[in-house]
């Protein structure tokens, strides 16, 4: 096992990065590119998850027939379909279906979405509708945006599951106690629903979490440049697969360590009641 | 917020209701009339994609002539899937039927095609529940180290489990299928066969966690009475832990296999096609059919959506 070829270059180029990556680039650059993409796309995904599923699970629960059966639907659906076929099926749909960028669907001309991406307004300029392409501003390719649509739609289907489960753990008399003592809706869901549901939800939830996070590689199968599809073209450059692997493996494990520690310290912060 | 909800979500629900039937059922081709789907794009589907490419899809690169061979396999282990996530039979019925349908079943569809050709959906349940099955003794095996007292052995399965549980199954499968043969000798296994183990490997470390938790529902005087009654470490572990372990958490396990199954989804990236990877197998060379991806993703989403849900649904009702 040898090590030392990450400081030769590798001879391809990323797509998309925040490292600017040349051809002559060394391989730990461009590997460090491909693990900034990873969180590029995951910590986002992980965000709009939680979101989109505290709505949704919180649904689940509502009595109004309609918006329940509409959020158990939702659930049921996309938890039951492999997240790989979901970004194949979103990434066809955004190169296919979505107009070429001269004629790009535009939101107040500042935000433009077409085949080549999601343009949006960078802290410098606003992207302007050119004449063949959307110059300007700050693009997100098809892929990201493939990749960051897939991983929320099917993490929040089971972040909305958590969600429930956690809400439906809290026993009927804590809430009788709770009105018993003259709490009113808003004060009974603050001081007594949430802190007791909380408890529970948050080692589920790091474990979402965590699948999110090794659920990025799939950027592989549409060609986002995420650590895994990187160090894919790594093993093929420079034949280190064994290196090339542990790196992977080390870096996920690293990540996942980090990620853990950081629902663990929530955890005991929830248990303690401080929220 | 009582009134917005019956009358805004009614209003907004009503028209992409009707949108998505009248693209899906009204406006859409069922027949494989490529003319037909043409005129209707955009305004409807063309489920003539699935009518015209449904052997592909359905058995990936399996020859035309054989298939009946994997319809068969396909039939027999839906059957048997949902017999026993349904609990139709006793345990001992289900063993005996899958260790009879499973040698049966490889030479019916060894004898058709190689390992290499096999595809499609058969080859997404093969590999899940030979992969599960793979995976469940060692998961057992993992489980107990885990709570072993011999440090060596209990440190050796909690970093197997750890480090597994900490990779993606990309990674894992590319090694499997890409870097594996550069080590082994000769002609070594066969790509399905690499794939398989590799999938057993990864899933058993998930199934010793789920197991660890039917371990520890266990209560600790089962155990003390069996070691009162004489019963050696194995005998008690195998005859009154381990019974009542798998049974508490058999919800769980379900859970797991359902993971799985879509799960395998992603050997189509190491090229074996299965279920996903044979609708690109069936459309993506094809210039005509290929502007109808879309119903083909719809439709082995129906698929896989079918056995996830059915499989959870007859488990919860236990």
């Amino acid at each position: 096992m040898n090590f030392e070829f990450i400081t030769d270059p590798a001879g391809f180029g990323l797509s998309e990065g925040w490292l600017h990556i040349a051809f002559d680039s060394p391989y730990w650059q461009i590997l460090l590119a491909g693990l900034l993409n990873t969180l590029k796309v995951a910590l986002p995904a992980l965000l709009f998850a939680t979101l989109l599923g505290l709505f949704i699970g919180l649904g689940q629960l509502a009595t109004h027939p309609l918006l329940k059966a509409l959020c158990k639907g939702y659930v049921n659906l996309f938890r039951n379909v492999p997240l790989l076929l979901q970004l194949l099926a979103i990434y066809f749909a955004i190169t296919q279906f979505l107009p070429i960028a001269s004629q790009a669907l535009s939101f107040g001309d500042t935000v433009f979405l077409s085949k080549s991406g999601l343009a949006v307004p960078s802290f410098s300029e606003i992207p302007t509708r050119g004449r063949f392409a959307i110059e300007g501003g700050w693009v997100l390719s098809p892929e990201y945006l493939a990749v960051l649509l897939a991983l929320v739609v099917y993490t929040a289907a089971f972040v909305a599951e958590v969600v429930r489960a956690g809400i439906q753990a809290v026993k009927p008399g804590m809430r009788q106690g709770a009105l018993a003592l003259g709490l009113n809706n808003r004060q009974l869901n603050r001081h007594v629903v949430l802190p007791l549901a909380l408890r529970v939800m948050v080692p589920s939830l790091s474990n979402q979490y965590l699948n999110l996070l090794k659920n990025a590689s799939l950027g592989v199968a549409v060609g986002y440049p995420e650590l895994v599809s990187v160090a894919n073209t790594a093993i093929n450059q420079s034949g280190k697969a064994v290196e090339c692997v542990l790196i992977i493996l080390f870096t996920y494990a690293l990540l996942s360590a980090v990620a853990a520690g950081l629902m663990n310290m929530l955890n005991t912060r929830v248990n303690r009641g401080a929220l | 917020m009582r009134l917005f909800l019956w009358v805004a979500l009614p209003l907004l629900l009503a028209p992409a209701l009707w949108a998505v039937a009248d693209w899906a059922l009204f406006s859409a081709v069922f027949q494989p009339d490529l003319q037909a789907c043409q005129q209707a794009a955009g305004q409807g589907a063309c489920w003539g994609v699935v009518a015209e490419k449904w052997p592909i899809i359905l058995f990936g690169r399996y020859p035309l002539d054989e298939q009946w061979r994997a319809g068969v396999v396909l039939v027999v282990w839906s059957a048997l899937m949902f017999a026993t996530a349904a609990r139709l039979f006793k345990p001992r019925v289900v063993f005996a039927a899958w260790a009879f349908a499973l040698p049966i079943s490889a030479v019916l569809l060894a004898g058709g095609a190689p390992t290499t050709l096999w595809g499609g959906l058969p080859l997404t349940l093969i590999l899940s529940t030979v992969g599960f099955a793979l995976a469940f003794p060692l998961a057992v095996l993992l489980a107990l180290g885990r709570q072993s007292t011999f440090a060596p052995l209990r440190c050796f399965c909690l970093a197997y489990i750890e480090l597994m549980r900490a990779l993606p199954l990309v990674t894992v499968l590319f090694m499997a299928a890409f870097v594996l043969p550069l080590w082994l000798p000769g002609d070594g296994l066969d790509l399905f066969t690499r794939v398989l183990l590799t999938i057993a490997l990864f899933s058993a470390a998930y199934l010793a966690e789920v197991l660890r938790g039917g371990l520890q529902a266990v209560p600790q005087g089962q155990n003390m009475a069996a070691r009162a009654l004489g019963l050696n470490a194995v005998q008690r572990n195998l005859l009154v832990v381990l019974p009542q372990a798998i049974k508490a958490c058999l919800p769980s396990l379900t859970n797991s296999f359902v993971t799985l199954f879509k799960e395998c989804s992603l050997v189509t990236i190491v090229a074996l096609f299965e279920l996903t990877g044979s609708l690109s197998l069936a459309l993506a060379g094809d210039v005509q059919w290929r502007s109808f991806y879309l119903e083909g993703y719809l439709f082995i989403g129906l698929v896989y959506w079918a056995y996830c849900f059915g499989l959870s649904r007859l488990e919860s009702k236990f």
